[in-house]
């Protein structure tokens, strides 16, 4: 453990999981430094170091453009999350730049009203603070699960 | 033999109609695993990169069955039903691997990795009383063994005798393109599966259903990376079961159909989209044929994909009547330099459950499963380009893909 969770790093982690749960998705991008790293991989992947990711982008650019996508290219049944994040621990600190770990749950509901846990897995995060505003230089979503049930379309 | 009682009345149109009650009946399902999971087809195991050495080995769903695929002690491959012969316990359950011999853990019989079985414990009882008596036969409770035929580093097996050799069975046609994607040894990059609320089948139609990509899916028909006025063709195998579709990017005429149509892919609500990071597709002409979509398939559910750089194998696990498990196999090639691996992990963000081309593919099958659920005496229409299983060349506009399917489908289910 390396320190206290800064106020900064955890309001980063709570309004990032408030921007997605509540579908304002354009806000997203702005939570990350540019370049940056943002992937979700599988934890079965990471472990035998297989470098295939689900989602994979390196600007904010690139971030915008996934959103631009889920709004206007591609289709699917709608539906909504709600992140539960925990656990957040500080593994290494290097001046204003934080590496952190930390739990995530995400259900998913759809339109139908029919709700189930869609996600489960860890965030590493390194974590930089500037100006007392903490944003990722990366994000990675680590799902501990290899199989997605139909498909991902809102960023975890 | 396909068996002969019937199961279904399929519709006088023939392979232009899909019964919907082939998409949920228990029945039927069951049936499929006997005739054609069981039958003679050869099914995807997995890939020779999978296996580098002596004892390593991977699982995988055959239908129904769990099989082992494993590298023997002399370089050879062999798939073992994962079930001992004695209670029917699952002798491994980690996905990959290395073992020595195969050990079940319930009573420790234990087999060798051709799957003879070499020790029964306490065979000889204790004291002199008990244990198994003179007339078991160890050679007589060995695993069950699939044929094994593996081809450009690709590993197939079947249960049947009846099957043909693996490269008759894909056929004169469609060798080229399975030649050009399998002449250099893969590299694996990854895994990952999609659970489907949607029969098997549904998946595998869309599959070999070239019509849908450009409309479906917007996201590469607006960027104007897929559309139907580029040059392309769906080849079919002689016997019309397996599909080869393509496409050249670099080719489009009068492609602004899409926008004069007014397709949802062409536009629709928001006429201003394009990349602002088009990182994502930088792309290199890897094969030196301008093809940038290959997707073929082998019946009954095998696809081998390039989609611009991203190279992947897919197959289909049925999970009961309504659903299914599409488990990727995302490849690079052993002598890929650090630039191209990049450019193809970065083309990730096209394929796979959060796939910018793909992430549509299994949604619109659960929407298919809801929708005819209601209604299991009516059938699916699908007579683009007629009701035959003709190959079609400087066009895509048909469905020959799909009727194909339908044709080793009834031909092996006897309906």
């Amino acid at each position: 453990m390396a320190g206290d969770v800064p106020a900064a790093v955890a309001a980063l982690m709570t309004e990032y999981v408030h921007a997605i749960d509540d579908d304002r998705l354009e806000d997203w991008p702005g939570f990350f430094t540019d370049p940056c790293l943002y992937r979700i991989a599988t934890r079965d992947n990471e472990e035998r170091g297989l470098p295939a990711s689900l989602v994979y982008c390196d600007s904010r650019a690139m971030l915008l453009d996934r959103v631009v996508s889920v709004r206007h290219a591609n289709v699917f049944e709608p539906h909504r999350y709600r992140h539960m994040t925990s656990a957040i621990r500080i593994l290494d600190r290097d001046g204003a730049e934080f590496r952190t770990r930390s739990n995530y749950l995400v259900t998913r509901t759809m339109r139908d009203g029919t709700m189930a846990v869609f996600s489960t897995g860890a965030y590493r995060d390194v974590i930089v603070v500037e100006d007392g505003t903490a944003r990722f230089r990366e994000r990675v979503v680590v799902c501990d699960h290899g199989m997605i049930n139909n498909l991902i379309a809102i960023p975890i | 033999m396909p068996e002969t009682d019937t199961l279904i009345d399929w519709p006088e149109e023939g392979v232009a109609r899909a019964p919907y009650a082939v998409f949920s009946d228990p029945a039927i399902y069951a049936a499929e695993m006997r005739r054609i999971f069981r039958g003679p087809v050869w099914h995807y195991l997995g890939l020779e990169a999978e296996l580098p050495e002596p004892g390593c080995y991977r699982l995988i769903d055959v239908g129904d069955t769990p099989v082992i695929v494993l590298r023997t002690p002399d370089g050879g491959i062999n798939a073992l039903v994962n079930r001992c012969a004695h209670k029917g316990t699952m002798l491994l359950f980690e996905p990959f691997g290395r073992i020595e011999r195969l050990m079940c853990i319930y009573h420790n019989w234990s087999y060798d990795l051709d799957g003879c079985l070499r020790s029964v414990p306490f065979a000889r009882g204790i004291n002199g009383k008990g244990g198994m008596p003179a007339s078991f036969d160890m050679a007589e409770n060995g695993l069950d063994r699939l044929r094994v035929e593996s081809l450009g580093g690709v590993v197939f097996g079947t249960f049947s005798e009846e099957t043909p050799p693996l490269e008759a069975y894909i056929g004169e046609r469609l060798m080229p393109n399975y030649r050009r994607m399998t002449q250099r040894p893969f590299k694996v990059l990854g895994y990952y599966s999609q659970y489907l609320d949607s029969n098997w089948k549904l998946y595998f139609e869309n599959a070999t259903d070239p019509y849908h990509a450009t409309i479906l899916h917007a996201w590469a028909t607006r960027l104007k990376l897929n559309r139907f006025t580029m040059e392309g063709a769906i080849e079919m195998s002689e016997r019309g079961w397996h599909h080869l579709s393509w496409s050249k990017m670099a080719t489009d005429r009068d492609g602004e159909v899409y926008e004069t149509e007014a397709f949802r892919s062409g536009g629709g609500d928001f006429d201003e989209f394009g990349l602002h990071d088009p990182s994502v597709i930088e792309q290199w002409d890897e094969f030196g044929d301008g093809i940038t979509t290959a997707i073929q398939t082998a019946f009954p559910n095998f696809v081998l994909q390039q989609i611009h750089n991203t190279i992947a194998t897919r197959y289909l696990v049925p999970r009961g009547p309504a659903g299914s498990e599409l488990v990727w196999t995302v490849l690079g090639y052993a002598d890929d330099d650090d630039r191209q691996t990049g450019i193809r992990l970065k083309q990730g963000n096209l394929i796979g459950p959060s796939g910018y081309i793909s992430l549509e593919d299994g949604m619109v099958g659960s929407l298919v499963q809801k929708g005819i659920e209601g209604d299991k005496d009516k059938a699916s229409v699908m007579e683009m380009a007629g009701r035959s299983v003709e190959s079609i060349v400087n066009s895509r506009a048909s469905e020959c893909g799909v009727r194909g399917f339908w044709t080793a489908y009834r031909e092996l289910m006897g309906v």
